[in-house]
């Protein structure tokens, strides 16, 4: 790929989104309001929010990487990081979010069969089906592979009973991926099975979860003799711990975006400079070297995202970038309140939603693996050590 | 990493492995001597003198990337050479000034016949800004006097460049290091390395001595800080490596209660945190290479961004090696306190980690 053609992609891309992206989309805010998670029940929240999913959609651009028969553009990483670049210039929302796009999406491509693809995909594409994410349980926290909810076999469907909990906006999703155990007699990582199920299946019921931080879009997913077809299974059966153990390698990848993704728009200093008084000389060098690991974080997630563009893929050093952006959001968030200092201990005022957001963090460096399973991986897998 | 920089780091690390492994630096060490004349001759035979020396100066010109590769291999080892001080450093400084001295001089330092030190800093701390050493003008010249401290490679030098304070601003004189009235002592560094106190008294400099202007010398100076500080950061990325890689291997093959102590989490977890830990720094330091050789006018935020993360990193390095070897790792007869002392000798030279962090938070706000 030439500079050129590059140069002509991104003059191409720049002019479209002027045509295309609706001035109310263009103000830059990307937050729980503002986002469009798409679904079967979506409400929008206003005529362009539907026009922007549309028009991206059909360019194939909610998921640019994406095959164009699953309904992607079948963008390479350096077109799609100017895409990326482009929409970011103007501003503008993103069209479409879901765990469809970020984590079904990536499992499906890998292990999905052609079938599952043409069935699943283009729906996430286009925001019509809207997916959540059952894996961990009440008793299957960081040992994930102990999950006990049981799929029976009888005829062609499974028989689905157990509990999951952390099932993000399940009481808004279409459909779940969950892990469920397909064989108990086998060892723990060789009984599980992938499976796709519909939320509007009889049996199915779930129950939302309040946080330290307020109310929170986890709940706890039940199901109760919940019918599901065989072939809804990704994968082999009983070995869905594979695509599960993919699956969450995208899903650090994206939680690590969590602390570096601040990083392009402002800087920790000029945020906390706004306070009145300044900062004092301990709280301004634990910021500064809070800016320095961010900057230097934020490299390494885009020195990971070529490895992996480049065909050298991230594996185990997921684990990594997981472990260090999350535990960086914490930091810079123990630094925002402390800036806020008795302004930001209040729900409502100046400093709203700051509060909920500190102690939202929290759960960074638990979700996904917490940070002493990324560090047992490193560990185990990277350095070799035994154990 | 590009091909032909993963080239290059093979064939450094093929050639350090058996000319400059960490047992050399002891035969060194042990031997008093702080410069190997034929492992220079052989850096320069292999164009790694020339690394930014211009092709028409004599140089392979590889850029700042590429020194960076270098650097962190001889890192890794410990490898004693006046590699950034006359390679990095005085070529990236010459290199600024386009003229047959320049030229002449660039070629003598791809050919390996020079060694260069920077005599810049004064006190206790890198600060360029606060130079005192005066430079008097005199007839068509200058009279320069006063004291540089940690010159490093200073007594092994052929020439300096000295930062001189003059009526017009600061001012980069390059002269012979043998010149009248120069006073070179060697001090005994805890990294066994060579740097030097060097007084000035009523030392004669004519206006040819000048690299550049008279009264503009951070033109020339800055960008050759820059490039200094990119691939220290590169040598610290790489002692890092080369302590962790020492460490792991302790980790695996003693054994303590019956079984290797690389099996017990409190130690697993503090070796993964810091594998995470350089490569981060490893980012920030590949970053400030690309930087320097795409846009140097604006890489100072990456520099630093290096510069400071590598410090921290390689103090970590450092510090986990030795609590982790225990008691072997406290002894000379053991590599580690080697990697220790030289982590603490380049965290402080070229700007220690508030010095760096200072210039990140100007370009960033606070």
């Amino acid at each position: 790929m030439t500079d050129i053609e590059l140069g002509a992609f991104r003059a191409e891309t720049r002019a479209w989104l002027e045509a295309n992206c609706p001035a109310e989309m263009r103000d830059g805010i990307r937050d729980e309001e503002t986002i469009c998670w798409g679904g079967r029940n979506w409400q929008f929240t206003s005529a362009a929010q539907k026009t922007w999913l549309e028009v991206m959609a059909a360019k194939g651009w909610t998921v640019p990487t994406w095959p164009v028969e699953y309904g992607g553009a079948g963008m390479d990483r350096a077109h799609d990081k100017i895409l990326q670049e482009e929409l970011d210039a103007i501003g503008a929302r993103w069209p479409l979010q879901s765990f469809g796009i970020w984590m079904l999406g990536p499992a499906l491509l890998a292990f999905g069969t052609h079938q599952q693809k043409l069935q699943y995909l283009p729906p996430i594409a286009r925001g019509e089906v809207r997916w959540c994410q059952g894996y961990s349980e009440p008793g299957a926290g960081s040992d994930l592979a102990s999950v006990q909810t049981k799929a029976v076999s009888d005829g062609d469907y499974y028989v689905v009973n157990g509990q999951k909990v952390w099932t993000s906006y399940a009481d808004r999703a279409d459909c779940i991926f969950a892990l469920v155990r397909t064989d108990p007699d086998a060892k723990k990582h060789l009984g599980i099975s992938f499976l796709l199920i519909d939320m509007d299946s009889a049996g199915v019921s779930t129950k939302p979860i309040r946080l330290i931080s307020g109310s929170s879009p986890f709940c706890e997913t039940f199901f109760d003799d919940v019918r599901v077809p065989k072939s809804n299974v990704v994968g082999t059966e009983h070995r869905g711990w594979d695509v599960a153990k993919h699956l969450l390698t995208h899903e650090r990848e994206m939680i690590s975006g969590g602390g570096a993704g601040l990083l392009g728009t402002r800087a920790l200093g000029a945020v906390l400079a706004e306070h009145e008084g300044g900062m004092d000389a301990v709280t301004r060098a634990e910021a500064l070297t809070c800016e320095i690991d961010s900057l230097a974080i934020g490299l390494t997630l885009e020195r990971y995202k070529d490895q992996a563009e480049s065909g050298g893929g991230v594996g185990d050093a997921s684990a990594m970038l997981k472990y260090e952006g999350t535990e960086l959001n914490k930091r810079r968030h123990e630094l925002l309140m402390s800036a806020g200092g008795a302004d930001a201990l209040q729900w409502e005022g100046t400093h709203a939603g700051l509060a909920a957001d500190w102690l939202r963090t929290k759960a960074n460096s638990i979700e996904g693996g917490t940070s002493e399973v990324m560090l047992s991986i490193i560990s185990r897998r990277i350095l070799g050590l035994p154990g | 990493m590009s091909e032909d920089e993963t080239m290059l780091q093979d064939a450094a690390r093929g050639f350090l492995d058996g000319a400059a492994p960490v047992s050399h630096f002891r035969g060194l060490r042990d031997a008093g001597a702080t410069h190997d004349a034929a492992l220079w001759a052989e850096m320069a035979a292999m164009g790694w003198t020339g690394v930014l020396v211009p092709e028409d100066a004599g140089g392979s010109d590889m850029g700042h990337a590429a020194a960076g590769v270098l650097a962190q291999e001889m890192g890794k080892t410990l490898v004693t050479s006046p590699f950034l001080s006359t390679a990095v450093m005085a070529a990236t400084a010459l290199r600024q000034i386009a003229n047959d001295r320049t030229k002449e001089a660039l070629g003598n330092i791809a050919n390996g016949s020079v060694i260069y030190a920077l005599a810049v800093d004064e006190t206790h701390k890198h600060d360029p800004d606060g130079t005192t050493l005066q430079a008097v003008a005199d007839g068509n010249g200058f009279r320069l006097t006063g004291t540089k401290g940690f010159v490093v490679d200073g007594a092994n030098a052929d020439r300096l460049l000295v930062l001189a304070r003059a009526e017009a601003g600061l001012t980069l004189f390059d002269i012979p290091a043998d010149r009248t009235g120069i006073t070179r002592a060697a001090n005994a560094m805890i990294d066994a390395r060579d740097a030097a106190t060097v007084t000035f008294s009523d030392v004669q400099a004519t206006g040819d001595d000048v690299l550049g202007h008279v009264g503009d010398a951070m033109t020339v100076l800055q960008p050759a800080l820059n490039a200094g500080q990119a691939a220290l950061a590169a040598e610290m990325a790489g002692l890092a490596t080369g302590a962790f890689g020492m460490t792991i291997g302790y980790l695996k093959e003693r054994k303590q209660f019956g079984v290797e102590i690389g099996r017990f989490q409190a130690l697993q977890h503090r070796a993964a945190h810091l594998w995470c830990e350089s490569e981060v720094t490893a980012s920030a330091v590949r970053n400030a290479g690309r930087m320097l050789d795409q846009d140097m006018a604006n890489a100072t935020l990456a520099v630093s961004l290096a510069k400071a993360r590598a410090t921290a990193t390689a103090k970590l390095a450092v510090i986990e090696g030795v609590q982790m070897h225990g008691g072997i790792g406290m002894t000379d007869a053991f590599d580690m306190g080697f990697y220790m002392k030289r982590a603490r000798v380049v965290a402080e030279w070229l700007g220690d980690y508030g010095y760096h962090a200072e210039r990140v938070a100007a370009a960033r706000g606070f």
